[in-house]
């Protein structure tokens, strides 16, 4: 039957005229992360929700079963921070500031562009694209929406990531015919990354301006809503507040992702949140093993991509004690997190392959997190710190079917069977050739910090 | 573990019980040079004295034949921050490098173990107005906001001649260039900023005087640049001025004077001694290099005599070092002014200890060994004015932050756990060349 099965779906998927709207996995381990694990029961998915979870659930009958004697379900992962899906190029504008035109329009003819003046000053907005959302930005079609999949990924938090007020991000479902029903929620939030440009080339060009510009867009925003809200009490002998979409878009933004890798970054960075009294939520991690007490009221999300030395560095080069100690110590930081009650979740940061994912979240498990603690970082716990708990995140009654299923244990070389994503079954390609070292050709990944360089005087 | 365990009896007994340093020579400043003890108590000095009286129960530390002085205060540093230049425009007053602060620079640890115990981490010289300062304790282990140097009055770093006019004047092809382009250019972004901030401060008046009457009023925007330079004119903010010739330094002041505002500081101030009266007469201080100079045209007419001729003429003198390095050993800096110009042993230690304080306007708490004052003290195994003298204990609030013996046979154990992550990288390293590399990325370092 389950062979059958098999064939009929995966195989033939293009050709079925209608999916099953009924699917029931039995006699199946489940691990509902919001509740115990079931040693044997059943999961059953109907029209795209979970209709029921338990030890004993009627199957319908006209359901299509799959037997579940030596499989495992899970909830679908979630990678909480990634750019899955957007072109790889988009946000061009951004880097140039608002002035610059909008990428995709195709130039007016006989119109010569403009050059236009860097950016001088918060005023000008420098690399802010901060009304850009992720949802009007993914192609279904990308090649790395499938690549998450098969890591066991059936929803992500996708951020635009160019620029210092990137956009917005949404929580997208990993796998769709059109955009349209990938969305599981539109806005989760702004992404801000601490990008200077160059030395002396435009506004900001040193961290502690990127800073003071992210301090004074809030201030704008504060000053833009009050402007707005008495404008449209009473607009007679009131000048209107000219319109401004960079603080539009950081408005309706529900919460503010700030980079944070170093302890001390992890510092400054949830006390920046704090003062301009934005939900923060920080992303990078590296140092969390020493930064638990300052995340008591901060969530973080956490990247897998674990800091090694760079393959093509110098050999010969010196490095520091606390470079070292940092690469021996980041793998440690979700299990003093957990101990900590700190909340967290991870993001593959670039990893798009199940073999690199597994030894990095290994790593993990060998400092001394759980297998329990591991998976709530990978479904409920990004669901929860992006406001989407009540529809993703577990297997719940009710909830979006969004599952992944192995053979054997997620976290110990157990093979992902299928992967369910609003209950339409996605079955893993064989992995990909590791590509040639040098990583993907995504150029900056989100968490990654920006280089700077300084010019003392 | 041994060592682990004795450290930290003594980090949490220094902190809580009475510590009494007796019989060194203490180099008050302020109050004379002596043998004697100093009692420190909850991160004060309580008593300082030839003949004072030892509290039961105190830990006492013996200084004989050492000396000790008042932690040295550097008051131009740009250490222990990740950026220090907002080079991109003329008046950066909205930046400040208090919000980029690196506590584990180990600039900090090496300005400790010179003696420094409080540093003025300016804004770089790139613009004419720069941006805001942050006054640092050495504090090192410590987090950022345990750094400050609680309470005092923040400032904001000015320059004029050469680097805020340079940008005016690109070298590369396709280099755009910044206004201004000279030093009359430099003169008019200052006085244009501070005449847009007088328009920003009557248009906040304005909206308070507005919404007194109980009239509907749109509140201005709250400009971070514009309110810094609001806080100059106010007085709460002081000036730190980045000059080298007279003829810039008496254009600032009357500037300063038309726009209503002062200059606490004009920093290097190479040509101080021209015009020392000038700068007196301002009420501002300098700060000064002991004999650093020729390193561009404006540094030129520079003289060693410079701190003196100035000290003599009434102006509040201080020596800094503007270097990381420099910064291990003023206290060799403040013996030059002995060479040159003749100055005591006693104003000589001024110039790096009670009068950077004044110029920071942070004397009532550091600078001295004076009973009421913080317990910022460093002790010297020789006069700490010889090249000879070498820093043996560094205090802060009370607390040792540096301790050479410690440091010296903690060398040997931080170099085994160093050979050993070096080796369990390497292992890690093989282990995956085994299961086939993944990329490695560079680190968020």
């Amino acid at each position: 039957m389950r062979y059958l099965f098999a064939l009929l779906l995966s195989g033939a998927m293009g050709l079925l005229a209608e999916p099953p709207s009924t699917i029931a996995i039995r006699n199946a381990r489940i691990f509902p992360v919001s509740g115990p694990a079931i040693a044997k029961g059943t999961v059953l998915m109907r029209n795209g929700l979970i209709e029921a979870v338990g030890e004993s659930v009627q199957i319908p009958a006209g359901a299509w079963i799959i037997e579940g004697e030596s499989l495992t379900v899970y909830p679908g992962l979630i990678d909480a921070l990634g750019t899955w899906g957007l072109p790889q190029q988009q946000n061009q504008q951004g880097q140039q500031g608002q002035a610059a035109a909008p990428a995709g329009l195709p130039p007016i003819p006989g119109l010569a562009t403009p050059t236009v003046a860097p950016p001088s000053g918060p005023q000008d907005r420098p690399q802010t694209t901060s009304w850009q959302k992720a949802a009007d930005l993914v192609s279904p079609g990308d090649r790395r929406i499938a690549s998450a999949r098969n890591m066991g990924y059936s929803t992500a938090a996708v951020f635009p990531n160019r620029g210092i007020f990137a956009g917005q991000g949404s929580m997208m479902q990993m796998a769709g015919e059109k955009v349209d029903s990938m969305v599981v929620a539109p806005n989760i939030g702004q992404y801000v990354a601490m990008r200077p440009a160059g030395f002396g080339r435009s506004f900001p060009d040193s961290l502690m301006g990127v800073i003071a510009y992210v301090k004074q867009i809030y201030l704008d925003a504060g000053h833009y809503s009050l402007a707005k809200k008495m404008y449209a009490e009473n607009p007679r002998g009131m000048t209107r507040p000219a319109y401004d979409r960079a603080l539009e878009g950081v408005l309706e933004s529900p919460r503010l992702l700030l980079p944070a890798n170093r302890a001390f970054e992890i510092d400054r960075y949830a006390k920046l949140g704090r003062e301009l009294k934005q939900p923060t939520v920080l992303y990078g991690g590296v140092e969390a093993y020493k930064a638990a007490e300052m995340l008591k009221d901060t969530p973080i999300l956490i990247s897998i991509k674990w800091p090694e030395r760079a393959r093509d560095g110098d050999p010969e080069e010196e490095e520091d004690f606390r470079t070292l100690e940092r690469r021996e110590k980041a793998p440690s930081g979700p299990a003093a997190l957990a101990k900590a009650g700190v909340r967290f979740a991870f993001y593959a940061d670039g990893i798009e392959r199940r073999s690199d994912w597994l030894r990095a979240v290994k790593r993990a498990l060998e400092a001394g997190l759980t297998a329990e603690q591991a998976l709530r970082a990978l479904t409920l716990s990004p669901a929860e710190i992006f406001g989407v708990a009540d529809r993703v995140g577990s297997v719940e009654k009710g909830k979006i079917a969004n599952l992944v299923i192995t053979k054997g244990d997620l976290f110990q070389d157990g093979a992902i069977q299928h992967v369910f994503i609003d209950g339409m079954k996605y079955d893993p390609a064989p992995e990909p050739p590791q590509g040639p070292p040098g990583g993907s050709p995504g150029g900056r990944r989100p968490g990654e910090g920006a280089e700077i360089e300084e010019v003392r005087k | 573990m041994r060592i682990a365990i004795l450290l930290a009896g003594i980090a949490a007994g220094l902190a809580a019980q009475t510590v009494v340093l007796q019989n060194g020579t203490i180099m008050t400043v302020t109050k004379g040079t002596f043998k004697g003890a100093i009692v420190i108590k909850d991160g004060k000095i309580v008593e300082v004295g030839d003949k004072v009286l030892v509290p039961t129960g105190a830990q006492v530390i013996d200084a004989t034949g050492q000396y000790i002085i008042p932690g040295i205060i550097d008051c131009h540093s740009h250490i222990a921050v990740e950026s220090i230049n907002e080079g991109s425009v003329s008046v950066s007053a909205m930046v400040g490098v208090g919000d980029n602060i690196n506590p584990e620079e180990i600039e900090i640890y090496r300005a400790l173990a010179g003696g420094v115990t409080t540093a003025n981490v300016l804004h770089g010289s790139a613009n004419a107005i720069g941006g805001k300062n942050v006054v640092l304790k050495m504090r090192w282990g410590k987090d950022a906001e345990a750094l400050r140097f609680e309470g005092a009055k923040p400032g904001i770093k000015f320059a004029l001649g050469e680097n805020p006019k340079r940008q005016g004047n690109p070298t590369q092809p396709g280099q755009r260039a910044r206004y201004p382009a000279t030093r009359m250019g430099v003169e008019d972004v200052i006085r244009d900023a501070f005449t847009e901030a007088k328009s920003y401060q009557a248009s906040w008046k304005e909206y308070e005087e507005r919404s007194k009457r109980g009239e509907r009023a749109l509140p201005p925007r709250r400009d971070l640049k514009l309110e810094a330079l609001v806080e100059v004119l106010e007085g709460k903010r002081l000036v730190h001025a980045h000059c080298y010739r007279a003829d810039e330094i008496l254009m600032l002041i009357r500037t300063a004077d038309e726009m209503g505002f002062k200059i606490k500081t004009f920093q290097h101030v190479l040509e101080g001694y021209k015009v020392a009266k000038e700068i007196a007469a301002h009420g501002a201080g300098g700060s000064t290099f002991s004999d650093w100079w020729a390193y561009k045209a404006e540094a030129y007419d520079a003289i060693p005599y410079n701190a003196a001729i100035m000290h003599k003429k009434g102006v509040l003198v201080s020596l800094n070092s503007d270097s990381a390095e420099l910064m291990r050993r003023l206290n060799t800096e403040a013996g030059k002014v002995m060479k040159y110009g003749g100055l005591t042993e006693n104003e000589a230690l001024a110039m790096v200890t009670i009068n950077p304080a004044r110029q920071l306007e942070i004397d009532n708490r550091v600078g001295s060994i004076e009973a009421g004052k913080d317990a910022d003290l460093v002790v010297y195994d020789k006069n700490p004015l010889s090249v000879y003298a070498k820093v043996q204990k560094v205090f802060i609030d009370g607390t040792k932050y540096f301790d050479r013996d410690t440091d010296i046979s903690e060398r040997n154990r931080k170099a085994l756990e160093k050979k050993r992550l070096l080796d369990a990288e390497k292992a890690r390293q093989d282990e995956q060349k085994k299961q086939g590399m993944p990329p490695a990325r560079r680190t968020g370092e």
